[in-house]
């Protein structure tokens, strides 16, 4: 219980740090509103990440499964919400509807997807989950036709906001005198449903089911000795992690208001993968730390790279975009190499990874 | 001496893997309370006995009762639910867990809390994590390790591990104890106190089934040995008769010298 006394003590910070995170935190808005809302709106993609990240962390540093179309899971909640509150089939329904229900359908796809897979191994697994995110995202892309359910590769447009009452999340607002402006209020939307994730991946590491996880990852026939039914509990984290991917696939909808096969590649899994791998799987400040660098350090170089190369070299010679692969790889191969644990990893894997090493 | 009821019936039960025939319809019958020792030379088919009796192997043909039920031993987790315990030949502890965290998985059969009292942490859930530790803890007492409870599995010497595993075993309740060898590896005061512990674990009401290559152990502790060779039961008796008996003389004389 060593490694648990240290877990919780790491959740229950003394409250200068508690303050100062809420500080920064309630600031970062109106920090990045400074430089335009275009910066506001990548701090919420950041914590959308952090968010899928710390769902798929369920599945991938927890359970230990590897999964690689863990997107599949966000484009079931986005189109979800797409299609139950757009012009597109004049269905509108409130928020509160559509989020639950894309979340049990992320879910209930995760269990059909899981229950057959989970018994064969891991290696498996990666390939069919790889397969069910490519499979999903060509439905997407040609159920227009015979019948138009999901307007193909055009998308679906004009999607309602997330909107309480009079309260919309897209339109600047006044609250306690203080204006808002639309991602402004999102990203206090966002907080508030990563806080949630934080919490129950916290509670979830420190108890039964976490236990019998690590169990399984440790040595997989030793836990069905002590009877842990091991193809249901790995079942269990996966639901949770396709749950959450839909979840966040809803929130993606309603704040963009538009969503199109396009943002659900099989790239997207990799980089959500990579954000857990990167950070330091199964440990959840680790992976909040690879999901804000992977999403931010690509936006600072898109807009640090070009004027730097003007200043420099006078004009443009590689184009960022091509460039962010190309640093994104770069940084990647970097931490595999030399922090193969993660950026910022738990005791636990540290350990186990030096096990491996001996 | 009144007979106990039995625990464990075994028929004619047989695993081959290509050619080699592991076990070729073994039969036994173990009772209730009673210590049995399972020895015979390398190779002789104890271990896969075990795996078919835990469901982590499925035996070609026969079948076990346990406690009077077939058992569908298809998946080992049910094995373990019913009261089959086991421990390992080759110790498999969650070597990144502390010894209390090992044991506290051993709990887990016996426990409810799901996804939804883990996040809400609701009364009936924070009495049971209590109640998994308090056990835990006991039973770390009980096989003398508590000091150790919270060092890395990985890290206890290999006596202790061994301990651990009993422990973590003892965790699901079992009716049933199965231990491969657990002596294997310990000095002699070691295996000694191992004589203690398993005698007094059969006095608390757990029947042991005990794989053993320590000839001195097994006819100390044991109250009937069965006797494999080359995957056949040849012979079953109180110990004093099975070392006697020419049939394991030359079992093991004839195998290689273990
Ligand atoms: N998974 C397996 N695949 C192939 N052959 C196996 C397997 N498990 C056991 N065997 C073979 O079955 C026979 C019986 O092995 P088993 O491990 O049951 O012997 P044992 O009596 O436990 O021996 P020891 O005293 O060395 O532990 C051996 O010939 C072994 O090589
Ligand atoms: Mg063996």
């Amino acid at each position: 219980m060593k490694g648990q006394f240290r877990r919780s003590v790491a959740g229950q910070r003394p409250w200068l740090g508690v303050l100062l995170l809420t500080a920064v935190l309630l600031l970062v808005p109106f920090v990045a509103g400074l430089g335009g809302q275009a910066w506001v709106r990548i701090a919420n993609f950041a914590i959308l990440y952090v968010f899928l990240a710390l769902g798929l962390n369920i599945v991938v540093g927890y359970a230990g499964l590897l999964d690689l179309g863990y997107v599949a899971f966000y484009a079931v909640g986005a189109y979800t919400y797409a299609l139950l509150a757009s012009p597109h089939f004049g269905i509108h329904l409130p928020f509160w509807v559509i989020l639950p229900l894309g979340a049990g359908l992320a879910c209930m796809f995760g269990v059909l997807l899981g229950a057959p897979t989970l018994k064969l191994r891991g290696d498996y697994l990666a390939i069919v989950t790889l397969g069910f995110g490519e499979i999903v995202r060509i439905f997407m892309n040609n159920l227009n036709a015979p019948v138009n359910i999901t307007n193909g590769a055009q998308g679906i447009t004009l999607i309602d906001p997330i909107r309480i009452g009079d309260f919309s999340f897209s339109q600047s607002g006044t609250i306690f005198g203080i204006t808002l402006s639309g991602p402004q209020k999102y990203y206090f939307l966002l907080v508030v449903l990563a806080l949630l994730v934080i919490v129950v991946n916290v509670r979830l590491q420190n108890s039964r089911i976490g236990r019998s996880w690590q169990a399984i990852r440790e040595d997989e026939v030793a836990a069905k000795a002590c009877g842990i039914n091991t193809r249901n509990i790995k079942l269990l984290a996966f639901a949770m992690g396709a749950s959450f991917g839909g979840i966040a696939g809803g929130v993606f909808a309603a704040m963009q208001g538009f969503v199109s096969p396009e943002s659900f590649s099989l790239m997207e899994s990799i980089t959500i993968l990579s954000m857990v791998v990167l950070g330091g799987m199964g440990h959840i400040p680790g992976v909040i730390l690879g999901a804000v660098l992977l999403t931010g350090l690509p936006e600072v170089l898109r807009y640090g790279i070009e004027p730097l190369q003007r200043a420099v070299f006078g004009r443009m010679i590689v184009d960022p975009e091509s460039l962010r692969m190309l640093v994104f790889g770069l940084a990647l191969v970097l931490v595999m190499r030399f922090r193969p644990a993660g950026l910022w990893p738990s005791s636990q894997r540290l350990r186990e990874l030096a096990e491996t090493a001996d | 001496m009144s007979e106990q009821p039995l625990l464990l019936e075994a028929h004619e039960v047989a695993k081959h893997f290509g050619g080699v025939k592991a076990l070729q319809d073994v039969s036994l019958t173990i009772r209730r309370g009673e210590i049995y020792g399972l020895i015979g030379p390398n190779g002789a088919g104890k271990t896969t006995f075990f795996n078919c009796l835990t469901g982590l192997y499925k035996n070609e043909s026969g079948h076990f009762v346990f406690d009077g039920v077939r058992l569908e031993a298809d998946a080992p987790h049910k094995a373990a639910a019913v009261g089959i315990a086991r421990t390992f030949q080759n110790i498999r502890l969650f070597g990144n867990m502390t010894a209390i965290e090992n044991v506290m998985v051993g709990r887990h059969l016996r426990t409810r809390a799901g996804v939804l009292g883990a996040i809400t942490r609701n009364a009936a859930t924070r009495a049971e994590e209590a109640a998994i530790t308090r056990r835990a803890e006991e039973l770390l007492h009980y096989v003398g390790i508590h000091e150790r409870a919270h060092d890395y599995a990985k890290h206890l010497s290999y006596g202790d591990q061994r301990r651990l595993e009993i422990a973590r075993a003892l965790a699901t309740e079992p009716k049933l104890l199965a231990l491969d060898e657990p002596a294997a590896g310990m000095n002699g005061t070691e295996t000694e106190a191992l004589r203690v512990l398993v005698e007094g674990i059969c006095r608390d009401g757990v029947t042991v089934l005990l794989i053993e290559h320590d000839v001195k152990l097994v006819m100390g502790l044991c109250r009937r040995v069965a006797v494999f060779d080359y995957g056949e039961k040849i012979c079953e008796d109180v110990p004093a008769v099975v070392q006697k008996d020419p049939r394991v003389i030359e079992a093991y004389l004839g195998g290689s010298v273990a």
